[in-house]
């Protein structure tokens, strides 16, 4: 292996997007007929970076290589043509078109450049179906109709449809039980054998193990360790090099232990379970106090949360807020009792991103500026400039719109809007989650602010360290289930990291962001 | 405990904000290009008007039959923006519209007068309305398909009420609201009305909780329900107010021709969708703008009325309806792009 040059290099790629920094100086060296391993939690810039390399999206500055010849890739039909394959997590397959169809999709073989020939377009797909171990897919039937691992399989023979050199697999497994896994590595074997290199995109670390030659992290859009051998390389080290901080970040000093102890809770969760997502679940936070989450991803955390928070219905369980039951599986419920949540995808879970800061953060407090549904516009933008002046949002001046606002002002957006409302207990998930780096420790400086005002935080992160250094008090869950308990500064980062790990040794995060 | 890094409280001096100018330069500055270039293309109507046919076009009586014309399918139009200001569309506007004026010209509904009439009218296109609501925002079905539907159904019925026979209306009080003599000041009653109704839509979208949870429902469902807001009551009131809407402009429409047939309202969905969508309302929800709905509607009516004062057949209007159309979005996507 390793001849040179490389079959493909990328170096110093950098990717804004309105607010955030995307991708910022990554480089990626990958060889023929090699696995190479892309490590990194959400907003991490993985799927930026695969988008860069498939072609869909134009890196900002840096150059790529392919087979030591530079190229760029303006389209990802150009891709293609070099031999880069993807195939992305969110299977980009017609529902309604058969197998055969979708994998020759765009270059269908035809008879006098028109008809489609179906029967040699349904023998050379049924061809590529034995070659990855699954001759029993009729080519006829249409994709939907199958389950979730046949289709991944079908999304691999239309990226070797093509003449494929590198085939970037995201999130491969994610789909599929241990079985098909195992396939999909026997195919990744003979793919490898045959020289063709794969990007292998997975947060499971005992696949990366199992399969990976080479491993780079990605962490807040830069590759923090390229070329790692895969097997030898320590768990720890791996997990540390996702997680670990690589700035220096300032959190705000607790208020004394005696401070949290002394106040009321305000939330109380009792029983609140949801089968297949978190077990029966007990916690409260005092006023004043923020309670950290600390698990991976499937560990139920988010939907915990979002629990709470009445998005979704628990089987069974009770929440209340300052001792008074709240109707649960009802957000208005559990808006009017005093709670608000920043979700993780402020975008599409919390902006109106048409829309002025101003409208932005009264949103949720509109009765309040209104008489008989009459808006005082006067004092909902006095209100609303209060609360974004109180978190200090910039910039000064909430008529703006809320798009043009940096991930980490945007947050503060969503913030302000809870602020305004007066609410109690604020759930934040993922808070940091695409806010450039530099600004975090402002947004921690903010959440313990709106705590010290008496309300009550229940904060969700992948981070570790932005768990310990924010929270008071750190609730470690491992598959829907909190197996540890106890103050922040009692725990550390391995203390933590082994905990979360324990029964598998997986490390963070899936899906797409970025 | 003691020293915890406190957010600066209180921000920087005090900037004159942008969203607290004196009311003439609020307007000037929120009049924005959008508006004022449908402006502009209504003033080279006019003018286009004026100078091929300077003493037909510019008559009183002439303009008064532009706004009276330009006045029902206005009505209509109100409603939509705020329907596809939320996020939906109602295509059932004209057919609620045709059940509406033949239910309302029965001859027994003629016999409770104007009142039993207006009623009617109005009932009528509150129940479809009502109907769309329950579908959409309870029955979790497409607001294309729920309105699809319901068009179809409604017109039957329309049909079905008067066997396809014009129903003439014989009370005076309504007949005479078309005529001169209860015209204000020159205004006719129908114009009022929708000037009246225009006001009201406008206010509704830009200055209650009920425009803002339109607004914000139509620009991300998600965040709004995750804010708090109920949307599905929301979508309900919004089709009800289409339905209203299409009452009231089955009454005006009663006025003006004095019948009532199953025929009424024949593609108004398109006429008021287009007038909104050249308006500035996104298609796709989370903005709306009632003051570019009207300018649509006077655009559309005014070239109507040009084209037939200069004896150019329906076809060629309706050519040149579709031109304007894709110029006009053509225009707000590149404005969109830029700013």
């Amino acid at each position: 292996m390793a001849p040179e040059p490389p079959l493909l290099s990328m170096s110093g790629i950098t990717k804004s997007f309105p607010g955030v920094r995307a991708l910022d100086g990554v480089d990626l060296e990958v060889q023929a007929g090699e696995v190479h391993c892309l490590l990194g939690q959400n907003g991490a810039g993985k799927s930026t970076l695969i988008k860069v390399l498939a072609g869909a999206h134009q890196p900002d500055t840096g150059r790529l290589h392919w087979r030591g010849e530079p190229v760029t890739l303006r389209s990802p039909i150009a891709a293609m043509r070099l031999g880069i394959a993807t195939i992305y997590q969110e299977l980009d397959l017609v529902e309604h078109l058969s197998v055969a169809e979708n994998v020759h999709l765009g270059h269908e073989p035809t008879a006098a450049g028109f008809f489609v020939r179906r029967r040699a377009a349904r023998s050379s797909t049924a061809q590529l179906l034995s070659r990855l171990g699954h001759p029993e897919i009729d080519p006829a039937r249409p994709v939907g109709e199958l389950p979730a691992a046949q289709q991944q399989i079908v999304s691999m023979a239309r990226a070797l449809s093509h003449d494929v050199r590198l085939i970037v697999m995201d999130e491969p497994s994610a789909a599929l039980d241990p079985e098909e896994v195992d396939n999909l590595f026997r195919i990744v074997a003979g793919l490898t054998d045959d020289g063709v290199a794969v990007v292998y995109i997975s947060h499971r670390l005992e696949e990366i193990r199992r399969i990976g030659d080479r491993v780079t992290v990605l962490k807040d859009g830069r590759a923090v360790a390229g070329g790692l051998p895969a097997r030898s390389t320590p768990t720890r080290e791996m997990v540390a090099l996702m997680t670990g901080r690589n700035v220096e970040y300032v959190f705000p000093d607790r208020p004394g232990p005696a401070a949290a102890r002394e106040g009321d809770p305000v939330l109380q969760v009792r029983g609140l379970v949801r089968e297949g997502e978190f077990a029966p679940l007990d916690l409260q936070v005092r006023a004043g106090e923020i309670v950290g989450l600390a698990g991976l991803v499937g560990s139920g955390r988010s939907e915990i949360l979002e629990t709470i928070y009445g998005a979704r219905k628990p089987m069974a369980g009770q929440v209340l807020v300052d001792g008074r039951p709240v109707r649960t599986g009802s957000v208005r419920a559990a808006v009017s009792a005093g709670l608000g949540l920043a979700p993780e995808e402020r975008k599409a879970q919390a902006l109106l991103m048409l829309e002025s800061v101003t409208r932005n953060v009264s949103v949720s407090s509109l009765s309040r500026f209104a008489r008989a549904g009459w808006i005082d516009r006067g004092a909902e933008r006095g209100a609303a400039r209060a609360a974004t002046r109180e978190l200090s949002l910039r910039p000064d001046n909430p008529a703006v719109p809320v798009r043009t606002l940096s991930g980490g002002n945007q947050q503060k957006a969503v913030l302000a809007r809870w602020l305004l409302r007066g609410c109690r207990v604020l759930l934040l998930d993922e808070p940091t989650r695409g806010v450039d780096v530099g600004a975090r420790a402002e947004l921690y400086a903010v959440v313990r602010g709106l705590a010290d005002e008496g309300i009550a935080v229940l904060l969700v992160s992948s981070e570790v360290p932005e768990v310990l250094g924010l929270a008071d008090r750190v609730l470690v869950l491992r598959e829907g289930r909190v197996v540890h308990t106890a103050p922040a500064r009692d725990l550390d980062e391995h203390r933590v990291l082994d905990l979360v790990m324990d029964a598998h040794p997986v490390a963070s995060e899936g899906s797409p962001a970025s | 405990m003691t020293q915890h890094v406190s957010p600066p409280r209180g921000g920087t001096g005090k900037a004159a904000p942008a969203d607290r100018l004196p009311l003439w330069r609020g307007l000037t500055a929120r009049a924005d290009v959008r508006t004022l270039s449908l402006l502009g293309v209504l003033a080279v109507l006019v003018l286009i008007g004026g100078i091929t046919k300077p003493d037909e076009f510019l008559d009183t009586r002439n303009l008064q039959l532009v706004l009276t014309q330009g006045s029902v399918i206005g009505v209509v139009t109100v409603g939509m923006t705020l329907v596809i200001t939320s996020g939906g569309i109602d295509l059932s506007v004209g057919a609620i519209v045709a059940l509406a004026s033949v239910w309302a010209t029965t001859v027994a509904t003629q016999e409770y007068g104007f009142g039993g009439i207006l009623l009617t009218a109005v009932l009528v296109g509150l129940g479809c309305g009502l109907v769309n609501g329950l579908l959409v925002a309870y029955g979790g079905m497409v607001p294309f398909i729920a309105t699809l539907a319901m068009l179809a159904s409604a017109r039957g019925l329309a049909l079905q009420i008067t066997d396809g026979r014009t129903q003439i209306v014989t009370v005076d009080g309504v007949l005479s609201l078309g005529e001169r003599d209860s015209y204000v000041l020159g205004i006719p009653p129908l114009v009022l009305v929708f000037a009246v109704v225009t006001v009201i839509g406008w206010l509704l979208l830009n200055r209650t909780t009920f425009g803002r949870r339109t607004v914000a429902v139509g620009g991300n469902p998600e965040a709004a329900r995750l804010a708090g807001i109920d949307v599905r009551r929301q979508r309900l009131y919004l089709y009800l107010l289409s339905g209203l809407c299409c009452g009231i402009a089955a009454f005006l429409l009663i006025i003006l021709s004095g019948s009532g047939q199953n025929t009424n309202g024949n593609l108004y969905e398109l006429d008021a969708i287009a007038a909104a969508i050249i308006g500035g309302t996104l298609l796709s929800g989370g903005r709306g703008t009632i003051t570019g709905s009207v300018l649509g509607v006077l655009i559309f009516t005014t070239i109507t009325n040009i084209f037939a004062l200069n004896n150019l057949q329906t076809d060629v209007q309706q050519i040149a309806k579709g031109a304007i159309i894709v110029a006009a979005v053509l225009v707000q996507r590149r404005t969109a792009n830029t700013t």
